[in-house]
């Protein structure tokens, strides 16, 4: 039961960081059709971000997730208005290859501007203790994710749910033509979208670069291409579909971690995307994805 | 002065000349229909005259100002907006959402409200499913919530594309009934059709279009006393 509660509060952990990737390229990608592949540079820079105020200040935790978060945005939107904006409309492979385009572009300066090698970000030690919650052992940086995590998913519904901006996001996404026959700036639908995936992968960067306490050029490959595949599994374009998707490609990652047995482990990456795979083979249009879609 | 004038307008679509030198002219609480086949390229003339998809050749002036370049989310504000074909309600979005959407055009929030009950009014069966999602109401529910979303912009002319289709015949009535009534409220309406003996009975003037090109215009009394222009450009007769 302890062991249960525990991988929970890992699998919750690892999967929000996951599904907050995975809603910021769906939203981009419901608005506009872009994969945006760049999207795990954006964590990069949120995570040099990080290191640069810790080296520099020596900061307070909240002002180093600030910070992340805000370079994130910036950057997100930045991303949008130079390299996005003019291709956008054109065909899915043009956006594609742009996308591959900025994330080069972004590595080779991290690689020449500040180092190849991965660059130490100490964050107060108190932040890495383990706290004993209702009998289970939770580390203080997984409650801080599942709370950061939670807190930035409600905030983006209440936005999408309440606000006149986010109806439009939301028409948008099902819709462009229509939307912008409601008077809807489509300049200003697709600058709020990256606005959003930015911010999420702040937040993303800074859960991440807290976990492993430091960040190097191609830190946000490995995590760009597992929210790749949750947002697939959730149904690519459903947002609600790429949350859970994230977090469901979390629980089973943790879970494998914890039961293969001990010579299996080094396929953990392989199982997991068997039994995602097998779940495509089941619901082909993602988890929440419609069927009516496909055409 | 005509409120909506086009001239030669062309326009290609999926490397086809859909339209080609198409002229018309909307005044000022008119209605004006533009009738023709399947493929005659009525949409596209509407979709052109929105600036959803670009022209390649002539003008089009709203209000005595060109608009042939300009953004649809910038037509909508000038005040001419379109209920596009196939209805195309936010499916996912709430009626009352949809009619938020609408509404984004005006400034004032106040003048929303008073068009939102305005609309629920005319269309009460709106106003009892307001909080259901889009994509559950009936086809005729669905037209009926695509044009209050329409007028909810407060627009002076109203793109009207093939609001008929696939519709019951009794729904038929209530949309050509409201036509008529939008114009008593003071809109401007171009309808574009394929149902001619309605169309011609509401409309002042009309224009028949085939292949992308004008055949013929008129009065509607002398559309539907031309004989045959629906088994020569409708392709209706032949059925």
């Amino acid at each position: 039961m302890e062991l249960f509660a525990q991988q929970l509060v890992n699998a919750i952990s690892l999967g929000g960081v996951y599904a907050l990737l995975a809603l910021g390229l769906a939203i981009v990608f419901s608005i506009m059709g872009l994969v945006n592949f760049a999207h795990g540079d954006i964590m990069t820079v949120g995570g040099y971000a990080m290191w640069f105020v810790v080296i520099t200040w020596g900061m307070p935790l909240p002002m180093i997730a600030a910070a992340a978060i805000l370079v994130g945005l910036v950057v997100a939107v930045a991303m949008e208005r130079i390299a996005f904006r003019p291709v956008r409309g054109s065909d899915g492979t043009t956006m594609l290859l742009t996308s591959f385009a900025v994330s080069g572009i972004l590595q080779v300066t991290f690689q020449n501007a500040i180092s190849p090698r991965p660059r130490g970000v100490q964050l107060d030690p108190a932040f890495s203790q383990v706290i004993r919650v209702a009998g289970v052992d939770v580390g203080i940086i997984q409650l801080t994710a599942i709370v950061m995590v939670l807190v930035s998913l409600a905030l983006i519904m209440l936005f999408l749910r309440r606000t006149t901006l986010g109806i439009s996001m939301r028409a948008a996404a099902q819709d462009f033509s229509v939307a912008r026959l409601m008077g809807i700036r489509a300049d200003a639908v697709v600058a709020t979208a990256f606005a959003i995936s930015g911010l999420l992968a702040g937040v993303a960067a800074f859960l991440w670069v807290a976990q492993r306490g430091s960040v190097d050029p191609g830190m946000g490959l490995t995590p760009v291409i597992k929210a790749f595949i949750a947002a697939v599994m959730g149904g690519l374009g459903s947002l609600p579909g790429a949350v859970l998707g994230g977090f469901v490609l979390g629980v089973v990652e943790i879970e494998l971690q914890a039961w293969l047995p001990q010579a299996m482990l080094p396929f953990k990456d392989a199982v997991a995307l068997v039994i995602i795979l097998g779940i495509l083979l089941w619901r082909p249009q993602g988890l929440l994805g419609r069927s009516t879609d496909r055409a | 002065m005509p409120l909506l004038s086009v001239d030669g307008l062309s326009v290609s679509y999926g490397g086809i000349r859909a339209v080609r030198g198409v002229s018309f002219s909307v005044e000022p609480g008119e209605i004006v229909a533009i009738l023709g086949a399947n493929g005659a390229g009525k949409s596209t003339t509407l979709n052109a005259v929105m600036g959803l998809v670009p022209k390649i050749a002539g003008s089009i002036r709203f209000d005595g100002q060109e608009i042939g370049t300009t953004r649809p989310e910038r037509i909508v504000r000038l005040g001419m907006t379109l209920t596009p074909e196939g209805r195309h309600v936010f499916s996912n979005l709430s009626v009352d959402e949809n009619l938020v959407l609408g509404a984004i055009p005006l400034r004032d929030r106040s003048r929303a409200e008073a068009l939102r009950r305005r609309n629920f009014e005319r269309f009460p069966v709106l106003a009892e499913r307001r909080r259901q999602q889009a994509g559950t109401l009936s086809g005729g529910e669905q037209q009926m919530l695509a044009i209050a979303r329409s007028l909810m912009s407060e627009p002076r002319l109203l793109l009207l594309d093939e609001p008929s289709l696939g519709l019951a015949p009794i729904v038929v009535d209530r949309i050509f009934d409201l036509v008529q009534d939008l114009r008593r409220d003071g809109v401007t309406v171009l309808l574009v059709e394929q149902n001619v003996d309605q169309t011609l009975s509401i409309a002042d003037r009309g224009y028949v279009l085939a292949s992308g090109e004008l055949r013929l215009s008129g009065s509607a009394r002398e559309l539907r006393e031309s004989s045959g222009i629906e088994r020569a450009y409708l392709g209706i007769g032949a059925a």
